[in-house]
């Protein structure tokens, strides 16, 4: 599904590579939690799937296409199979929560009967119906991302890419959101989060990458925020010691 | 449904960048009304230069009492040299590159010079006896007035060969010289035109940009991205050339019709269908100008 392959990425102007030779590999279906600390490449990755970037070397295959290879006219088109959701939500503010939905259609060129029919589908599964006349303000901060996330499935994507969804809200919304992810992710969405929130990567117990520096220092299936078992680590990193750190709620 | 959306995108950008869609307006409205003028400017001078060069004559002056020029020493020609001339106009080696030709006497040509400067101080002071005797003669091809020249101007009595053209160019190029800086105008005004239409567009498209961030995210094409500005773009300049197509009709009309034929109406002008042909030119050049700068001006943003 996603595929690093040694996979470098320097951001112009800065010595430090943002991502350091990283190899991963999320099969379909996958719940992948990326933790870190801030400017540890999480994001960096997010982007590279995306191709809002191109990595400085290395191989990114995203289903099934060689990153490297595909033409920038075709990148549009690719994206398509790809939702993201952010922790800013990034609605458009003049338009309802339906035309927000409505409006990755219409750009995609759906057609207007479609339209009807799945955005209404798609606030019924995160939970806003009867909101889709309301405006981005008139909402809550869990309201909105659930509107951000309506917009990013409604075109059934099979990834779903979200930097740190639950960043802005707090713990019981967030949990809410959680429990939305996993249900997208059960209906067969792979599901990519970045997130800090240490307290959902604990309780969902799902695969967890950890970066640090750019380097993927922890890979482990069921782990939590912090490791519990012994890492798998690439020999010349130096882990630092295990439990809570700066930075960290 | 995508174009309606297309449209309404270039309706909300028009809209919310009012004044500078109405700078775009103005500046192309100039700018074209000088391209459009500099065109008909030079139809004019086409116009002028074939009506009178094919009324421009080679003049074959000869010596009078008063000129000490060319082969004269003050003393007119004789009937023999005038003789010596028309024989070699009508000698084998001149006569297939003349059309016509004639005498005019003194007597003649202070007729003529009488009628052309009436109530002119200068006429009262002119007499016969000033005038040159000449042979006027029309060429079969215009520009090959030096072979007369080579021929004639050597024989004796003769005091020089005009080709009145080149008292014609002289005009001309004043009226050239006025129609390039014209042109040079309109040049410099649709560069200002281009770089207008894409700072509005880039403004627009900054004023949209979270619209835009969205539409990648989610994969419009770029084309979808881009249309709505480049119609923006267009619509505004298609303003501005319809103005000045409406502008240099206008000016035909009234100014160059109405008022210039009326005072000379011995000079052929420009016509409302010289006009006419114009407003095509305008309006394409108005539109390509704005597609090219708009599409510029926003592939910035269409970078992956």
């Amino acid at each position: 599904m996603i595929r690093f392959d040694e996979v470098t990425k320097v951001y112009r102007g800065t010595a430090k590579p943002a991502l350091n030779s990283v190899s991963l590999e999320v099969l379909s279906g996958e719940f992948v939690f990326m933790v870190g600390a801030s400017g540890s490449g999480k994001s960096s990755m997010l982007r590279l799937v995306l191709k809002e970037d191109r990595p400085s070397s290395g191989a990114i295959h995203v289903l099934g296409q060689d990153l490297n290879r595909i033409s920038s006219r075709k990148v549009p088109y690719f994206r398509r199979n790809l939702g993201v959701v952010f922790q800013d939500f990034r609605l458009l503010p003049n338009k309802t929560v339906f035309a927000n939905v409505a409006f990755t259609l219409q750009v995609i060129g759906k057609s207007k009967g479609f339209i009807h029919e799945a955005v209404p589908d798609v606030l019924a599964m995160v939970g806003l119906e009867g909101k889709a006349e309301r405006f981005p303000h008139e909402l809550s901060g869990g309201e909105q991302q659930r509107v951000a996330i309506a917009r990013a499935v409604v075109n059934k994507p099979s990834i779903l890419l979200a930097d740190e969804p639950t960043g802005n809200l707090d713990p019981t919304t967030s949990m809410g959101i959680m429990t939305l992810l996993e249900r997208i992710n059960a209906n067969g969405t792979t599901v990519i989060m970045a997130t800090h929130d240490a307290g959902i990567v604990d309780r969902l117990q799902r695969r967890v990458v950890e970066l640090v520096g750019g380097r993927v220092v922890r890979d482990e299936r069921g782990g939590g925020y912090v490791t519990q078992a012994m890492p798998q680590v690439q020999p010349d990193i130096v882990i630092p010691a295990a439990g809570p750190r700066e930075g960290l709620r | 449904m995508r174009l309606a959306l297309v449209l309404g995108e270039v309706g909300q950008g028009l809209r919310r960048n009012l004044s500078m869609v109405v700078s775009v307006v103005l500046v192309t409205f100039i700018s074209l009304t000088f391209v459009g003028t500099a065109i008909l400017l030079q139809a004019q001078i086409n116009q002028m230069k074939s009506y009178w060069y094919d009324r421009a004559q080679v003049a074959v002056y000869f010596c009078t009492d008063f000129s000490g020029v060319g082969g004269c020493d003050q003393t007119a020609a004789t009937p023999e040299q005038v003789a010596a001339v028309e024989a070699q106009l009508e000698s084998e080696t001149l006569a297939p590159f003349i059309d016509a030709y004639y005498f005019e006497d003194r007597e003649q040509a202070f007729e003529n010079f009488q009628a052309q400067f009436e109530g002119n101080a200068i006429a009262s002071l002119v007499t016969p006896e000033l005038m040159t005797e000449a042979y006027w003669v029309n060429l079969v091809d215009p520009t090959q007035s030096q072979i007369l020249a080579d021929a004639l101007s050597g024989l004796a009595g003769v005091e020089s060969v005009v080709d009145q053209r080149s008292y014609l160019d002289q005009i001309f190029n004043i009226l050239n010289a006025s129609s390039f800086t014209a042109i040079g105008i309109a040049a410099l005004m649709l560069v200002a035109a281009a770089l207008l239409i894409a700072t509005t567009i880039r403004l627009s498209a900054f004023s949209r940009r979270r619209e835009l961030g969205i539409m990648r995210l989610v994969g419009a094409s770029n084309r979808f991205i881009q249309t709505p500005f480049v119609i923006e773009g267009v619509v505004a300049a298609l303003i501005g050339s319809v103005l000045a197509a409406g502008a240099v009709v206008a000016i035909v009309q009234f100014f160059v019709q109405g008022y210039l034929s009326e005072t000379l109406p011995q000079t052929s002008f420009v016509g409302l269908d010289d006009a006419l042909l114009v407003v095509p030119v305008l309006l394409g050049v108005g539109a390509l100008l704005a597609a090219v700068s708009a599409n510029v001006a926003i592939t910035r943003y269409l970078r992956v």
